[in-house]
């Protein structure tokens, strides 16, 4: 149960960078590897202060300043300079690897011993049921202090998405959309598609930042090599949400993809206790979501050929 | 008003595919005027619209509207001023957005775009009145997303967007040619009434010139990157179809002799 609480827990932080991608990839359409270093700069940014004593909340709003920044890199080499979409993102990712290594010092920083976000939920939850307590949930006995994390994680993620949702439907958010939709059209209504893409980009970096922040606090280290293969786990986290959610409102679509992460995150802790071995998991989450693109077509087609048979 | 100083354009120059689609295009459309541009497949017609949209920058010459020189400006700065409409139905809206979220798109044309809900109770009230002068029964389906409308839906959709705000330009690039006739008259009636309610000052590419004689109160023909004929007031309104097939007529048959009198030159003479 504990382990299925803090897969809970993990799934809602990695909730974030579901979001993040999210934006980027069903937005506006733009395949953003810049996630896989924005997720680690998040990461090492508040390690640094963290470590350096700031507090954690001024650490995490740093973390998605700079994911703010990284993104909006990757979208001014596209736009303004018309780099490949995917090249500007492996640019800005590979830049990224280095600025980690320069802002953490080395390749692994430990926040054990810190205080994070984290240590103020356990402090908390001690304060509410006593230290060490113990709270009973359908006849399993759970850490009082894992509960409230969870519940905290729970309530930071609802107020993220629902400020997405809001965002979205502003008049520059639904811009943004449009941008994504069709161009030229939204051209041709008066708006900068190129800023659109900017500003698009830049917070869905600063959304991935804040998950490797909140990740390294609730993990106890930042690594360097940790955002290897977010991208793809958002995406998983994504394709999951919109296969179960099939309205495509916009309140859906973004409950969708946290659920997905959620879900996501608990199928790939119920593999690793069932003894699958944790090298593979990278090769199968790309498997998954290769699938995951390609049976829509396929299925698509073999519906048609079946018509035509008939 | 619109005015084009001697402009040009190549496109894939230096190239064997170099193609000089605006020749020195002189042009000025008075404030109110409604113009329509005739000419065959590959006179330029479609790329002056182009032009002065801003979907590209021209080589040379100037492009001033209203008094503003907006040659160097930007395709989404020249939007402020300009409504468009597409040739391809499916062009001008948002698939996926609802048919009042594409509306609300269009009626922040030209005005910041902040914090400020998209899609207020005030704005979507006279959006469902809009939408209902169109007679289609659309206003009940306003939550729709717009891409499963029919393309004379959507076209005549991006129509009435092209005029929420109204613009000092509206550019109609063969907005029909996509459309089954009967949709394409009803499109076109519905040009009319924006158009003469408005009082818009209009550019319309088409290649019907049926619509040409009907519509507007100005005809111009382009043929090879220039334009060749300009018909206006009672000249215009004396214009009948048969007059424009012959003079495209003489202008194939001049392109004929130009090809051939080189030939003999060359023959008679190296």
């Amino acid at each position: 149960m504990t382990l299925l609480i803090g897969s809970f827990t993990i799934g809602l932080i990695l909730a974030l960078l579901a979001l993040g991608i999210f934006i980027s990839f069903r937005i506006f359409d733009f395949p953003d590897i810049t996630a896989e270093g924005s997720f680690t700069f998040g990461a090492s940014i508040t390690a640094a202060m963290i470590v350096s004593g700031a507090n954690p909340l001024i650490a995490i709003a740093l973390s998605f300043i700079g994911g703010l920044i990284a993104g909006a890199a990757t979208g001014v080499i596209h736009t303004r300079f018309k780099v490949n979409p995917l090249l500007s993102g492996i640019l800005v990712m590979t830049a990224l690897y280095s600025v980690n290594l320069h802002v953490m010092g080395k390749s692994n920083v430990p926040l054990l011993s810190q205080t994070t976000l984290f240590t103020w939920f356990e402090n908390f939850s001690v304060k509410v049921s006593g230290k060490d307590a113990f709270y009973n949930i359908i006849g399993w006995s759970v850490p009082a202090k894992d509960v409230w994390t969870l519940l905290f994680c729970l309530l930071i993620i609802i107020a993220f998405s629902a400020m997405l949702l809001w965002f979205f439907r502003t008049n520059i958010g639904t811009a943004m959309r449009a941008t994504g939709d069709n161009d030229q059209m939204i051209r041709a209504l008066g708006v900068n598609t190129k800023s659109m893409i900017i500003f698009g980009v830049a917070i869905s970096n600063g959304f991935i930042a804040l998950a490797g922040s909140m990740l390294a606090q609730f993990q106890g280290f930042a690594d360097v090599q940790m955002g290897i293969g977010m991208m793809v786990w958002g995406l998983a986290s994504v394709i999951i949400g919109e296969a179960l959610i099939s309205d495509n409102t916009l309140g859906s679509v973004i409950t969708g993809a946290v659920i997905g992460a959620v879900l996501f995150r608990l199928l790939v802790a119920i593999a690793l206790r069932w003894g699958m071995n944790p090298n593979d998991l990278k090769l199968i989450t790309a498997a998954f979501v290769f699938l995951a693109l390609i049976l829509p077509g396929f299925m698509k087609r073999s519906k048609k050929i079946k018509l035509l048979k008939q | 008003m619109l005015e084009l100083k001697s402009l040009c354009k190549i496109f894939n120059a230096g190239t064997i595919n170099e193609v000089m689609s605006l020749k020195n295009v002189n042009l000025r459309i008075e404030d109110g005027s409604f113009v329509c541009v005739l000419g065959t497949n590959g006179s330029g017609k479609s790329t002056l619209l182009n032009a002065v949209a801003g979907t590209f920058l021209v080589d040379s010459g100037y492009i001033t509207l209203n008094g503003k020189d907006i040659t160097q400006w930007p395709e989404y700065k020249r939007a402020f001023h300009i409504g468009r409409v597409f040739q391809n139905p499916f062009s001008g809206t948002a698939p996926a957005m609802s048919i009042a979220e594409n509306l609300a798109l269009a009626a922040r044309r030209g005005k910041k775009r902040g914090l400020g809900w998209g899609l207020p109770d005030t704005l979507l009230n006279s959006l469902r009145d809009r939408v209902k002068s169109l007679n289609m029964g659309l206003e009940d389906r306003l939550d729709t997303p717009i891409g499963k409308l029919s393309g004379g839906q959507r076209q005549a959709l991006t129509l009435l967007m092209s005029s929420l705000v109204r613009p000092d330009l509206l550019l109609l690039d063969e907005h029909t040619a996509a459309l089954d006739p009967k949709t394409a008259s009803k499109v076109i009636e519905l040009t009319e009434k924006i158009v003469n309610e408005g009082k818009l000052t209009t550019l319309m590419v088409t290649h019907s010139m049926q619509q040409a004689v009907n519509l507007g109160d100005r005809v111009i023909m382009m043929h090879q990157g220039s334009i060749r004929y300009d018909f206006q007031g009672e000249e215009k309104k004396r214009l009948k179809v048969n007059d424009l097939l012959s003079l495209f007529d003489e202008l194939r048959r001049k392109d004929q002799i130009d090809t051939t009198v080189a030939d003999l030159l060359i023959n008679s003479y190296v």
